[in-house]
């Protein structure tokens, strides 16, 4: 019998690990697939290529996932995720300058992102009051959680972060040379771009995705529903040899044999990308390190399994900021969205999440996630602006 | 009258764009501050010349030819954006009806912000290609060409400049492959040119009698000249 032949998209980040290894390790090939990877450019053709059936699946954001099957700024087309690539992944990076204006202005460990909020907005006012340009911070889409993951981090320090910086999109790729340029005082994005700018001397990183949240969904593999329903073979199949392939890129012996598949597929050296998959990261020129091993989780503490949780959160998110009303038919469809029944069936019964973070987030500051509480959930924040969608002003 | 006309002469172009090598993204913008489906739409009578159009693209041959086409059918205004720093706020200096940006710029996840902040920035940006319409948009993508259209504008304006589009897309196409051609056609010159150079001296046989025998090798074996030319210059690299 012939191998299925399936395209998919991905752009390239260390976080499409498990579905570049799956497809250049034989896990896909054994499972009687032949996975055509298409590198692609922006999220946005990510999403229109599966959306239209140019790709029958895709390496995407979690959250832009969440706001197609909502119908948030683009056409509505239900997509669902059987299985979860990477839970974190991401940092914050700032200009060496803004890095030595946060440290000038602590008052404690800047590594406690308590601490480099308050710094920040101290930073902020300090502008604000001299008539000084806005502080500009980079990330990838409106719909990530390299958006959502600054603005919880600068609004827990009492930024506004509609008003009183400046959140621009910016392509991965073109994060390093933006800071470096004075384009944006820093920025959020996920491996192995932050290591870049380290590297190259222009940038400090100042916190890892899981010091905001210590488990946040990154990227699914994304699925029209639409396709899911009429292939339910060749999807469990497809859930499989990623799982396996997700299970070999956590066994340390593979490490060097994995970075040298994903940077050969993202063109980069790979001990970027083994600095990533170890949890150990230089901070800073100066050769600071940095370690947590839950910098980025792909197949390990159940990390593979979509979890409806994070779909409530990533909503939750979404209405914090106004990009989408808060109504029980719109929550209702995020969760549907996370399919973990799929997972299990591929795979059997799985163990679940570990005890924690309790809430399944365990996000650095604020009362606990409560799923079925979202309304009470953003209550407690001061920033929650119900219905109102903005993101940032350019001009 | 142009317009129509241009659009019968490019509907055959347009199927050939289901291999259009390049691929270019349609983003319409309607200006204004009422809200999506609240204003009154543009009179039918509006004439299409008066539409802001803006080309992103990095080729500057590429927005070169697609700014000839545009002008030629009559849209004056057309300006271009080559860098990608800032490019929202050039977007807004610019303050375009129409966008146009490669779909293989890493820029347009940019211009979806955009989008987002349309509703803040009083500039409404629906999907006027709804989801009825999901066939429509998958051809245009196919051809390489996909679509954010406003509400309020008339999908007919919208049509014939992407119609446009695609044949100025495929022109670009066509132009690149056949310059790759004659590219190729010099490279294979200079190579039968060297191969009848190592010939003439070895066997002191003259240019003409040099490219007698190529032809005559390549017939008999049936292969190219340049093949035999290529193995030629192999071996006699090789006894160097």
């Amino acid at each position: 019998m012939s191998a299925t032949r399936l395209r998919i998209g991905y752009i390239p980040l260390v976080d499409a690990a498990a579905l570049l290894v799956a497809a250049d390790h034989g896990f896909s090939a054994a499972e009687g697939l032949d996975i055509d990877l298409v590198r692609e450019v922006s999220w946005s053709n990510v999403r229109d290529k599966l959306n239209i059936g140019l790709f029958d699946a895709a390496h995407m954001l979690s959250p832009l996932t969440i706001a197609s099957s909502l119908g948030i700024g683009h056409v509505r087309v239900p997509i669902i995720t059987p299985f979860n690539f990477a839970l974190n992944g991401n940092a914050i990076t700032v200009s060496a300058s803004l890095f030595a204006e946060l440290a000038a202005l602590a008052d404690g460990d800047l590594a406690d992102p308590k601490v480099s909020a308050r710094a920040l907005a101290r930073v902020v006012a300090i502008r604000k009051e001299q008539g000084g340009e806005p502080l500009a911070f980079g990330m990838t889409f409106p719909f990530s959680n390299h958006n959502y993951q600054l603005r919880f981090w600068m609004a827990a320090g009492g930024i506004d972060p509609d008003e009183d910086v400046r959140l621009v999109v910016l392509p991965p790729p073109y994060m390093v040379e933006s800071l470096a340029g004075g384009h944006v005082d820093g920025f959020c994005v996920g491996a192995p771009w932050n290591s870049v700018a380290v590297e190259s001397g222009v940038g400090h990183i100042l916190h890892f995705g899981c010091e905001i949240m210590q488990r946040a969904s990154e990227k699914v593999l994304a699925v029209r529903e639409g396709w899911a329903n009429e292939n339910p073979a060749v999807l469990a199949a497809l859930i499989r040899a990623l799982a396996r392939a997700a299970a070999f890129i956590e066994d340390v012996e593979a490490h060097p044999r994995v970075a040298a598949t994903v940077a050969r597929r993202l063109e980069v050296d790979p001990s970027l990308v083994l600095r990533t998959l170890s949890g150990s990261l230089k901070l800073a020129p100066d050769g600071t390190t940095r370690a947590n091993n839950r910098y980025i989780m792909i197949g390990r503490e159940a990390a593979s399994r979509p979890d409806p949780v994070q779909a409530d959160w990533i909503y939750a998110q979404i209405v914090r900021w106004g990009q989408a009303p808060l109504t029980d038919e719109l929550q209702a469809a995020a969760r549907h969205a996370f399919r973990s029944d799929l997972f299990d069936a591929a795979l059997g019964q799985q163990p679940p999440r570990p005890s924690e973070p309790s809430d399944g987030i365990g996000a650095f500051v604020g009362p606990a996630f409560v799923a079925d509480d979202i309304a009470g959930h953003l209550a407690a924040w001061r920033n929650f602006r119900g219905g109102k969608p903005r993101l940032s002003i350019v001009r | 009258m142009e317009c129509v006309q241009r659009r019968r002469n490019s509907g055959p172009r347009a199927r050939d764009a289901a291999v259009a090598l390049e691929a270019m993204v349609l983003a319409v913008t309607r200006k204004g501050s009422e809200p999506p489906g609240l204003g009154t739409p543009p009179p039918s009578g509006q004439r299409d010349s008066t539409l802001k159009i803006a080309i992103v693209d990095e080729s500057p041959i590429r927005a070169a030819i697609l700014e000839d086409g545009l002008r030629e059918a009559g849209f004056t205004q057309v300006e271009r954006i080559a860098e990608t720093h800032n490019l929202l706020a050039r977007v807004y200096a610019i303050d375009p009806d129409v966008i146009l940006i490669d779909l293989e710029s890493p820029s347009r996840d940019m211009l979806e912000q955009m989008f987002q902040m349309s509703r803040v920035v009083k500039r409404p940006v629906a999907m006027f290609v709804d989801q009825s319409d999901s066939a429509a948009i998958r051809a245009a993508v196919d051809a390489g060409v996909s679509a954010y259209i406003v509400d309020g504008l008339k999908k007919e304006r919208i049509t014939s400049i992407l119609d446009l589009c695609i044949s100025r897309f495929n022109a670009f196409s066509r132009l690149q492959s056949e310059l790759d051609r004659a590219k190729d056609a010099l490279e294979e010159r200079k190579v039968i040119d060297r191969a009848k150079g190592v010939l003439m001296k070895a066997k002191g046989l003259s240019e003409e009698q040099a490219y007698a025998l190529l032809r005559k090798t390549a017939m008999n074996e049936n292969k190219k000249i340049i093949d035999i030319a290529q193995s030629l210059l192999t071996a006699a690299e090789l006894f160097k």
